[in-house]
C-alpha cells in the first residue's frame, strides 16, 4: 500500500489551477495556430492573431487566459493500492483551489446556492470526479471551465435506432445554436452511451484529450474527423464574424450501453479550452 | 473614438466598422444589472448613466503590479432582459459578445444607441488596453462590481448600429 500526503493533493490542485488558468494548452495552442495560417478571411485571421497574441501574454505576464476562470472540475483517478493519508480527499482538493485561486489571482465566481446565490469568495467547491484505478498513483487533473460555453452544452436521449446521421445533425445544430456567443472556434466534446449521467462526464472528458489525437475506435475517429469538416463548414468563425475556424477539435468518447436508449451529451467548449494534469 | 461617444458620432457608426475606444467605460453584468434596474430613478448612483458605455465583463482580480487581471466581454445575451430600461435611463453604448434579442435591436434603434462586440475570450490581450480600473458601486458583489475602466485604443467592432443594423444575420 502506498501512502501519498493530503497535503500533496492539495499543494498540486493549487498548481494546476493556476497553470491550467494561464497557460494555454500545447494542442489548443497549436490549432489556434494552424487555424490563423489556414484562414482566408482578413477580420478571422485578424481575430485569430489577437487570440495567439492573447495566450502568450497570459503566460509571460502571468494574466488568466480568459477572465472566466471557471468552476474548477477536478478529475482524480485514484490508483486502488494507495491510501491517503494526513487529511479529508475533498478538502484538500477543495484547499488547493482556494489556495491556487487566490495566489494565481484568478476570478472567484462560484455561489453557494444556485437560487440564493451568494458567492463563496474562493471559488469552492470544486466538481470532483472521482474514480478508482488499478495501480499506486494519483493521477489530478484540473479542468476550469467558463460558463459562457457550458451555457450552450446540450443532452439529448435518442432512439437506439437513430444511428450516427441523427447524432451528427444534434451536435451541429448544437454548435449552430452556440453560434457567436460562446468564443468559437470551439472545441466540442461529446459523449455517447452510458446513461443521462455517464454521457456528461464522458462528454466532459472528451475536452481533455489532446485535440489532434482521434479516438482508437475506427469508426468514431471517423465521426469525428466528419464532424469537425461539417462544423467547420458553417462559417460562424472566430467571434462569430464568419470563417473557416469555427472549430478547432471535435472529440467523441463512447460507453456502452442499454438496448433502449442512446444518451448524448455535447459539451461546447471555447477556444481557451483549459486542463492541467499531474501523476503523484 | 473618444467616451462618452457624442451622438453625432454614435449615429455615424455601422454594423461592421472596427473602432478603437478611448475614455471611461463602466462594467456591469448579471447581478448589477438586476441591482442597477432596481436602484435607478430610486437611490442616488454615484455616476451619470446617461451617455455611458456599458462593458459586459467580470474582471480577474489585479496582480501585484498591474491595474487589472483579464477582462474580456461575456455573453451579452444575459443581458437582455435588462437592456431596454437601461437604454431607457440614458446609456448609449454596449460592449459585449455575442446575439442580442430582436427587443434589444429594436431598443438600440429607438435610443440611437450602438452595441460593440470585443474580442471574445482575449481577456489577457484587452487588459492591456486598460489603463485604470477602480470599483464605484456595488462593491460587495466582487468581480460583478460596477468597475470604471480607462480603456486606451480598445479594438472592438460594431455589433448593431443606431438604426438597428444587426452584423449577425
Amino acid at each position: 500500500m502506498r501512502k501519498i500526503n493530503a497535503e500533496k493533493i492539495r499543494e498540486a490542485v493549487a498548481r494546476l489551477a493556476i497553470e491550467a488558468n494561464l497557460i494555454l494548452r500545447k494542442d489548443v495552442l497549436r490549432a489556434l495556430k494552424r487555424a490563423y495560417s489556414k484562414e482566408r478571411s482578413r477580420r478571422a485571421k485578424k481575430v485569430l492573431k489577437a487570440l495567439v497574441e492573447n495566450a502568450a501574454i497570459a503566460s509571460s505576464e502571468g494574466i488568466p487566459i480568459c477572465q472566466d476562470t471557471g468552476i474548477a472540475t477536478v478529475f482524480l483517478d485514484i490508483g486502488q493500492d494507495v491510501a491517503i493519508t494526513g487529511g479529508d480527499l475533498n478538502k484538500a482538493v477543495n484547499k488547493g483551489i482556494a489556495e491556487g485561486y487566490k495566489r494565481g489571482f484568478l476570478r472567484k465566481s462560484v455561489v453557494s446556492d444556485p437560487l440564493s446565490r451568494v458567492n463563496t469568495r474562493d471559488n469552492t467547491p470544486a466538481v470532483i470526479h472521482t474514480k478508482i484505478v488499478p495501480g499506486g498513483k494519483i493521477k489530478i487533473t484540473v479542468a476550469p471551465k467558463g460558463f459562457g460555453s457550458e451555457n450552450k452544452s446540450v443532452t439529448g436521449m435518442f432512439k437506439p435506432t437513430d444511428g450516427a446521421d441523427k447524432i451528427g445533425r444534434f451536435i451541429l445544430e448544437a454548435v449552430k445554436k452556440a453560434g457567436p456567443d460562446a468564443c468559437p472556434p470551439y472545441i466540442v466534446g461529446v459523449g455517447i452511451g452510458g446513461t443521462l449521467d455517464k454521457a456528461c462526464i464522458l462528454a466532459k472528458e472528451a475536452l481533455l484529450r489532446p485535440i489532434d489525437k482521434r479516438n482508437p475506435r475506427h469508426h468514431i475517429a471517423g465521426l469525428e474527423r466528419a464532424l469537425l469538416k461539417k462544423i467547420n463548414g458553417l462559417n460562424i468563425g472566430p467571434m462569430g464574424l464568419g470563417g473557416r475556424a469555427t472549430c478547432l477539435g471535435l472529440n467523441i468518447e463512447v460507453y456502452p450501453t442499454h438496448i433502449a436508449g442512446l444518451p448524448v451529451c455535447v459539451s461546447i467548449s471555447c477556444h481557451a479550452t483549459r486542463s492541467a494534469a499531474v501523476t503523484l | 473614438m473618444e467616451l462618452p461617444l457624442r451622438p453625432e458620432i454614435v449615429q455615424s457608426l455601422k454594423a461592421g466598422d472596427e473602432v478603437l475606444l478611448n475614455g471611461y467605460v463602466y462594467t456591469a453584468r448579471d447581478q448589477t444589472h438586476l441591482r442597477l434596474i432596481k436602484d435607478i430613478g430610486k437611490k442616488k448612483l454615484p455616476f451619470d448613466l446617461h451617455g455611458q458605455t456599458i462593458y459586459y465583463t467580470g474582471p480577474t482580480p489585479a496582480p501585484r503590479g498591474k491595474k487589472i487581471g483579464s477582462c474580456g466581454p461575456t455573453t451579452s445575451g444575459r443581458m437582455d432582459a435588462f437592456t431596454p430600461a437601461l437604454l431607457k435611463a440614458g446609456i448609449k453604448g454596449m460592449i459585449g459578445k455575442g446575439r442580442r434579442s430582436e427587443e434589444v435591436r429594436q431598443a438600440i434603434k429607438r435610443h440611437k444607441a450602438v452595441y460593440f462586440l470585443a474580442i471574445a475570450g482575449a481577456g489577457a490581450y484587452l487588459s492591456k488596453k486598460i489603463a485604470e480600473a477602480k470599483p464605484v458601486l456595488y462593491k460587495d458583489l466582487g468581480a460583478e462590481a460596477v468597475y470604471r475602466l480607462k480603456v486606451r485604443d480598445f479594438p472592438v467592432v460594431v455589433g448593431i448600429d443606431s438604426k438597428g443594423r444587426s452584423i449577425y444575420k
